[in-house]
């Protein structure tokens, strides 16, 4: 069953489209990967699943429903009930984004009161089992720490112990291991597979890891310049790519260079305001770019599992097909 | 804790030397007490009398370990004008300024406070324009323009509040003459603790308002809503508390300077506390009051200060003062 179904999502500020008219959905224990490069608008299309687009930010959508209920109709008391509980977020900078003000158990319990309640004792006792279940070592005294005395690793281990309080149906993970260093990287994303895998949770997982998202991912959208360029399951989208921006990304690989001299990349960078291509956004940086493409703007193709927004997709041998 | 204050003392002793040699550098540019404290008629030879008396004649040096060591004793000297100790007349007026800096600041506080977020959470909206209009003007008008004005209605006009003086004051617990208690005491308190408020409140307003909105930017003002927690709580409580690190710091010094230089509002309402006496001092030339006086606002300072950094390290767990955990 389709937990998150969004179709035709847009982030606008002001005239500039951050996300352009999106679609996808993720089902219950599914793990979504969302790639593409800074700017793309993966974290803002995510922010706005959360209701935390900021004036003079709009969202506007055909249709953004979680659990078949309507979050953009709906009254917005009721939608700051559903947001860090039943939809929760873990975000890519653990050490900013834990109040500092603050114990780690307050905010832990903060959490659990705004959605749950209960006594003080059980709210305590719970919050310990949360910081036991995402392996926090003696989880009694760091109830009384401030986010300064914790790692950048255990930070979002506490983060995740927030996320998953409420025992969220869908959670959003944004970067959850860009801030963080590679040995940590690996336990982070074990932990968050672990957990999801348990409480058979619908993961958004928004990174710039291809391997990872490989490695994890049941499906995978591919972002560019807030569009969703390709998505289909992860084994196929990553061994045959059909879109030139997916097969730059998987060839900007370190892996992929083995034997080269230099890694490739795909000259320029993501169009902004005011550089946004006629045609294809990806014309300008598209070895494979034709006249049409720089002229007209390509509509998503293929099966719904497997969609490619290119005028020449790319066959099996990674050449365009026309 | 005990080392922090053990520190502390330290260093306010140190500010108290440098503030007694300043205050004697002085005092040979202050004009001649003794013309001050006889009148016309006296003789030289009487004058000459008195300075030698005063000790006015021995070397500067001499005179200022005189009163070092006198200071050590807890003997400022005596005033010229008072004849009596110079502490004891500077105590004695200190409940007036400590009540008045009292209520101002906490007038300011309970007006800036939710201003100053109001401000900054909308600041689009009519209420915070006009609140920033409010405190534009409250910023160019100074004070002893808002006190003449206050009084003019207030006192003279509607003649609903009194103009000068505390008012009836009763003792409290023997050791401090406080007007907190009685009708008469907080009516003579408000024209001046609003003057003062009114200078103060939009220094205060546009302080939070700046720091709330840096704040609301913040990574973690963002993961707050993430999480689901109501609006008010997320203003009032997670941005708040991180607003008011630098508030403290000010607050702090204005609070020092509020009790020791309140001159121009003490002077207008004739408020029977330090700064008043401190201005009297300076016209009588009575100069042991001044350097007793300089060295009081030294303790002063130092004893805000210490207060403000206590403060602040229980409002910010990330300044812990050494020795002292929590």
């Amino acid at each position: 069953m389709s937990l998150l179904k969004l179709e035709n999502l847009s982030v606008t500020f002001g005239n500039f489209r951050a996300v352009d008219q999106i679609s996808y959905s993720v089902n219950e224990g599914e793990v979504l990967g969302i790639v593409g490069e800074s700017g793309s608008g993966k974290s803002v299309s995510s922010l706005s699943l959360m209701g935390l687009i900021d004036y003079p930010g709009k969202v506007s959508a055909d249709e953004l429903t979680f659990m078949d209920q309507d979050l953009l109709s709906m009254p917005e008391a009721q939608r700051r009930k559903i947001t860090g509980s039943d939809i929760a977020m873990i975000f890519q900078d653990p050490m900013t984004s834990l109040n500092p003000c603050f114990t780690v158990g307050y905010q832990i319990i903060e959490a659990l009161k705004t959605h749950q309640g209960g006594t003080k004792k059980e709210l305590k006792k719970r919050a310990i089992e949360l910081l036991t279940l995402v392996g926090i070592p003696a989880p009694e005294t760091r109830l009384s720490a401030y986010p300064h005395q914790l790692s950048g690793g255990m930070s979002q281990r506490v983060m995740i112990a927030i996320a998953i309080a409420c025992n969220p149906k869908l959670l959003i993970a944004d970067e959850p291991t860009t801030a963080l260093d590679v040995t940590i990287q690996a336990q982070i994303i074990d932990l968050l597979i672990d957990l999801q895998e348990q409480k058979q949770m619908g993961l958004v997982l928004i990174t710039h890891d291809l391997a990872l998202v490989a490695e994890v991912a049941h499906r995978v959208i591919v972002m560019y310049a807030g569009q969703i360029v390709e998505s289909g399951p992860a084994s196929e989208v990553f061994s045959a790519p059909q879109h030139p921006y997916t097969q730059a990304l998987l060839a900007s690989l370190p892996e992929s260079a083995a034997g080269k001299a230099r890694l490739e990349a795909l000259p320029g960078v993501v169009p902004g305001q005011y550089d946004r291509p006629k045609g294809c956004l990806l014309s300008p940086r598209c070895p494979y770019a034709t006249d049409h493409c720089r002229n007209v703007e390509p509509a998503s193709q293929g099966p719904l599992e497997r969609q490619v927004k290119c005028h020449t997709p790319l066959n099996a041998q990674g050449r365009p097909a026309a | 804790m005990v080392s922090f204050i053990g520190r502390r003392l330290c260093q306010a002793l140190f500010v108290l030397l440098i503030i007694s040699v300043v205050s004697f550098v002085i005092q040979d540019n202050l004009g001649d007490p003794v013309r001050q404290m006889v009148g016309q008629s006296v003789s030289l030879q009487e004058r000459a009398a008195l300075q030698q008396e005063l000790g006015l004649n021995d070397p500067l040096l001499q005179q200022y370990g005189r009163f070092l060591m006198g200071a050590l004793q807890g003997d400022l000297g005596m005033s010229y004008y008072y004849k009596q100790p110079t502490l004891d007349v500077i105590v004695s007026r200190l409940p007036a300024t400590l009540e008045l800096s009292f209520c101002a600041l906490l007038l300011v506080i309970i007006l800036a406070t939710p201003l100053g977020v109001i401000a900054a959470i909308h600041p689009k909206s009519l209420l915070s324009r006009a609140v920033l209009f409010i405190s534009t003007l409250g910023l160019s008008i100074p004070i002893f323009i808002v006190a003449v004005f206050l009084m003019y209605f207030f006192a003279i006009e509607w003649r609903v509040l009194p103009s000068f003086g505390r008012g009836e004051t009763t003792s409290f617990l023997g050791l401090w003459q406080t007007g907190l208690f009685n009708k008469d005491g907080l009516r003579h308190l408000l024209l001046p603790s609003f003057s003062l408020a009114f200078v103060l409140t939009p220094i205060f307003i546009r302080l939070i308002r700046a720091e709330m909105q840096d704040v609301l930017q913040s990574d973690f003002i963002r993961y707050a809503w993430s999480k689901g927690i109501s609006a008010p709580r997320i203003y009032f409580l997670h941005a708040l508390k991180n607003t008011m690190l630098p508030v403290i710091t000010v607050g702090g010094i204005q609070a020092g300077t509020l009790v020791a230089y309140t001159i121009l509002t003490e002077s207008i309402f004739q408020w029977p506390g330090m700064g008043l006496l401190f201005m009297e001092a300076v016209t009588r030339v009575d100069v042991p009051l001044i350097s007793a006086y300089l060295m009081v606002v030294g303790v002063i300072f130092v004893v805000t200060n210490t207060l403000v950094d206590v403060v602040y390290s229980m409002v910010n767990p990330r300044v812990r003062i050494p020795g002292y955990s929590a």
